[in-house]
């Protein structure tokens, strides 16, 4: 194993790395040790605490389930609402008319500049003086109005970088033959850049799914995270055994849709049918963060 | 109209905000830079601990590991971390989220920082004769440093927009102090509009100035 930063290693390298190692593993077990001992002492470990989970389908069908099935609805939901208005915010962002550009790229950049959480505290308010939604929806609408705000705007930088990736020919091609401007977006640029994002699109649905438990710990938003509360109340205090199930399904689920993109991004950029222009995960972490990198990293 | 805010802590709670990110981002910086460290390193197993922490912890929500922190760590487990006060402790405790969640985000910066260099340079430095520390301290590091300035301003900037989650655990900053004044006053859209107004300087400038001294600084190529 060589890289940039050091050589093959040879058997004084290999001999430091076993005593590297040793230190490091017992560092590693002493850690465990305290861990397992804390939980050990508070009682967390008894199997009562665990046994909801693994003997009977209650706690899945009771508690997780449906919490998970409304995780999925609000991150869903605020996909399919965000998107189109991304496309067009992000399309509105490349006019040549500065009337059009202008506002658009104000809008953007205020709501990434905000964090989802006051979005959705604001949706939560507005829903519940302005509009006779039921008190029982208003999470969802809540939470749903602050990733549709949110991610909008994040989805308008990925469609704009998305378009500005591909080669210059492929637009100047497009005109030399005589395509109008709105041709040339909705015949040649559009189909190729959706491509292009698709990988960036799906990294950013794992941020959307880690942003609806914001709505179950302070909007209570029945999801899945809220779930883990409900469970522990009902099963006897069992707070680390309903962490640890609620997160591994996070983790399982997010890192499902995190190796699907980067497959996506392999795929893509191994294929000679596209022009190779591809929007990956690092991009969409640039365009979260807001203003900095953003598009004009793709050039680099 | 504004009458209403003199009663309340406005700038108290984004003076939390601003503790939160601050303490956060130094505690990250150094937990990200150990962990990107061993995700290089030639040791097998530390690479092996980078890669499964970075992977395990930027797949989790922050709310559950902020929200864990307070009902897993403090209230079942009896960790304090050496505070008295309730408010005290929660605050610590939110510290302590953002750090473990954030130096992930951290580490993979880094790492793509060192990624950028080509290992030509290496392979070009090691010609000349320069010893390992030489290659890594005279020609590797400094690329790779002045590289990440741009990906590690984008990691501050989600940092202080993330440290509105410590709401979740009563932490009084600027999103629960948002929360209090709408239950209170019949002002929504002028209450939004000072705490947006408020995060939008906060996060804006840190974005502008961050980014123009990235671009600055990052080696060409």
């Amino acid at each position: 194993m060589s890289s940039v930063l050091y050589d093959a290693q040879g058997p004084r390298a290999k001999r430091r790395n076993i005593v590297f190692t040793a230190v490091f593993l017992v560092g590693l077990a002493a850690l465990l040790w305290w861990v397992f001992s804390t939980l050990y002492d508070k009682g967390q470990l008894e199997w009562a605490l665990w046994k909801p989970f693994f003997t009977s389908g209650e706690a899945w069908s009771t508690y997780i389930w449906p919490g998970l099935q409304n995780t999925l609805k609000a991150a869903v939901l605020a996909v399919l609402i965000a998107m189109p208005l991304g496309a067009v915010l992000g399309i509105a962002r490349l006019s040549d008319h500065a009337w059009v550009r202008i506002p658009a790229g104000i809008v953007v950049e205020f709501f990434r500049a905000i964090p989802v959480l006051v979005l959705m505290i604001f949706g939560l308010a507005l829903f519940a003086e302005y509009t006779d939604v039921s008190s029982d929806d208003r999470p969802l609408y809540a939470v749903v109005t602050g990733l549709v705000l949110y991610n909008a705007s994040v989805l308008a930088e990925i469609v704009r970088a998305g378009i500005l990736s591909l080669p210059k020919g492929q637009s100047e091609a497009a005109m030399a033959i005589g395509l109008r401007k709105n041709q040339l977006m909705r015949l040649v640029l559009l189909p190729q850049a959706v491509t292009a994002m698709l990988p960036a699109i799906v990294s950013q649905l794992v941020v959307i799914v880690k942003d609806t438990a914001l709505g179950g710990a302070v909007l209570t938003f029945p999801e899945l995270l809220a779930s883990a509360n409900t469970m522990s109340g009902y099963y006897g205090a069992n707070v680390i055994a309903s962490f640890t199930v609620v997160a591994v399904i996070f983790i399982a689920l997010n890192f499902a849709l995190t190796s699907f993109a980067s497959w996506l991004e392999a795929r893509l950029r191994r294929s000679k049918r596209s022009t190779g222009a591809v929007l990956g995960a690092d991009d969409v972490d640039d365009i979260n963060a807001a203003e900095v990198g953003g598009p004009h990293k793709a050039d680099g | 109209m504004f009458d209403f805010l003199e009663d309340y802590d406005l700038l108290g709670a984004f003076w939390t905000t601003v503790q939160l990110a601050v303490l956060s981002a130094v505690g990250s910086l150094i937990w990200g830079t150990l962990l990107a460290a061993m995700r290089v390193g030639p040791v097998p197993l530390m690479r092996g601990f980078g890669t499964a922490y970075v992977n395990i912890v930027r797949n989790i929500p922050l709310t559950v590991i902020i929200l864990f922190t307070s009902l897993g760590l403090n209230q079942t487990l009896g960790v304090t971390l050496g505070a008295d006060d309730f408010e005290t402790i929660n605050f610590r405790l939110a510290v302590l989220g953002l750090i473990l969640y954030t130096s992930a985000f951290v580490c993979e910066a880094l790492r793509s920082g060192i990624n950028t260099v080509p290992v030509g340079q290496a392979e070009a430095a090691r010609a000349l004769g320069l010893s390992f520390n030489q290659v890594l301290g005279l020609v590797v590091l400094p690329q790779a440093f002045r590289s990440s300035v741009g990906p590690l301003a984008n990691v501050l900037i989600a940092l202080i927009k993330n440290t509105t989650v410590a709401a979740a655990i009563g932490v009084a900053e600027a999103a629960l102090l948002m929360k209090e004044m709408i239950e209170n006053e019949a002002q929504l859209l002028l209450i939004s509009a000072v705490i947006a107004f408020g995060f939008v300087v906060l996060t804006l400038p840190t974005g502008l100035i961050l980014g123009w001294v990235g671009k600055k600084v990052a080696v060409k190529r």
